[in-house]
């Protein structure tokens, strides 16, 4: 197990040396510059198609990311340093008689005609078209790792009960058996009850496990990690779908009853209750994607805020107090990304055993 | 009306706005769960044996409330 780890630990700082060859020289540091948080915490807070890992005296080192694209002429791929950290549209990559650029992250077919590669409507909205862009971008990599850690750190710890001789908890095991515990004793039994449980057990596992360590490797900050991807809306949007599509499709009769046709309230009540209930349906979804996104990306704002000061206020005897300002949010952080965590997974067990609950009247 | 003018003319850092939205959304949370984390606490004092299951309901319900205060930070952060 050990070995294994040593092993990933290494092919990982290769990777993160090897990116040193993508540095770009020719890119010229431009220091009279003023130093913008608000773009700095954004570049950060968003996906891009490079994983940009430190500026050295002005060159950004950066990992190239594949880029992959449904074009007219069919797939079109290659990797993102060949627009040389360009992002303002002026690099063009040509491939199958097509030319890219690539501008605030998005890729666009660079204009034909005129001098300039992209074309603005008045209100300052590129017109150019579009591919379609299947690319790995720094959250699908992010994603990547964590479902290969993920799925590292179960089968361990499966193979830690095959060879434990009573069926206790040996190795890896005696640190999730207590986590999955903690799902099926305070989540799964009192939300969902007793008979059904068994079912939901595996969903509700993932959910955690899968929103804690990419909660959790947000918040090392250096490569392969750091990236925001429990704070990118596209990712809670599809985990709080997934719960949707689950509640609606196990909801039995008492729960349309109870959402439509209230029972034991007067006929004018039911009226007014129905509509309400029924946007309860989709408000209790995107609740939970709000709430994942606006949680994770705060933390990582704040983080990054606290250390700008040392910018902003452009004094070395700052540093000192956004430092240990940015350590204690940190630390709260690691509370405040296992309760999130926690809290989606309650709050889809509670909404799944709120539609498969059984009424008396 | 002739309030709304003189903001609309006065006003074109929309970003001191959403900032304020911010602060009220702060303020409202704070309210919200300082009455949670209050009520839960006594409730444990009373109860101690009961720790374990309010605790549970006090998290989910500040869940709750922090979410509404969420979407105004999200709000502010749009525009």
């Amino acid at each position: 197990m050990l070995l294994r780890f040593s092993r990933i630990c290494t092919s990982l700082l290769l990777l993160l040396f090897s990116a040193n060859i993508f540095a770009n020289p020719a890119e010229k540091s431009d220091n009279s510059k003023e130093f913008d948080v608000n773009e700095m915490i954004m570049h950060h807070i968003k996906d891009s198609h490079e994983f940009h890992i430190m500026d050295i005296n002005g060159h950004a080192v950066s990992f190239p990311l594949p880029i992959i694209l449904w074009t007219d002429n069919g797939l079109v791929t290659f990797l993102s340093s060949e627009f040389n950290h360009d992002d303002s549209g002026k690099v063009i990559v040509n491939r199958k008689n097509q030319a890219f650029i690539k501008y605030h992250e998005k890729i666009f077919y660079a204009a034909q005609t005129g001098e300039k590669n992209i074309i603005y409507d008045s209100n300052g909205v590129v017109l150019n078209k579009k591919p379609l862009d299947l690319s790995i971008t720094k959250m699908v990599f992010s994603m990547f790792i964590s479902m290969v850690l993920l799925v590292l750190i179960f089968v361990a710890t499966a193979r830690t009960y095959s060879q434990s001789r009573n069926g206790e908890p040996t190795g890896l095991g005696k640190f999730t058996e207590p986590l999955v515990l903690f799902i099926k004793d305070e989540v799964a039994l009192p939300m969902i009850g007793e008979k059904n449980y068994q079912k939901y057990m595996p969903f509700l596992l993932t959910l955690f496990f899968f929103i804690w360590i990419n909660n959790v490797m947000g918040l090392i900050p250096f490569f392969p990690f750091s990236a925001n991807l429990s704070g990118n809306i596209a990712f809670t949007f599809v985990l709080a779908v997934i719960t949707f599509i689950i509640t609606t499709l196990v909801a039995n009769k008492d729960y349309w009853k109870h959402i439509f046709w209230m029972p034991g309230l007067p006929v004018p009540m039911k009226l007014f209750l129905a509509p309400i209930e029924f946007l309860g349906i989709f408000i209790k979804p995107i609740s939970l994607m709000i709430r994942l996104f606006a949680n994770i990306s705060a933390g990582h704002i704040i983080i990054l805020s606290l250390i700008s000061l040392i910018f902003i206020f452009k004094s070395i005897l700052l540093a000192p107090v956004s430092l240990f300002f940015s350590v204690f949010i940190s630390l709260i952080e690691v509370l405040v990304v296992a309760i999130q965590a926690y809290i989606f997974t309650i709050l889809s067990a509670m909404y799944i055993g709120s539609a498969i609950e059984e009424h008396e009247h | 009306m002739s309030l709304i003018i003189f903001l609309q003319e006065t006003m074109v850092d929309y970003g001191a706005f959403a900032a304020i939205g911010a602060g009220l959304a702060a303020i409202g949370a704070g309210i919200g769960i300082g009455q949670i984390g209050g009520s839960a606490m006594e409730a444990m004092a009373r109860q101690p044996e009961m720790q374990a299951k309010l605790q549970t309901s006090a998290i989910v319900l500040i869940a709750f409330v922090e979410a509404v205060a969420l979407f105004a930070v999200v709000v502010s952060l749009i525009k």
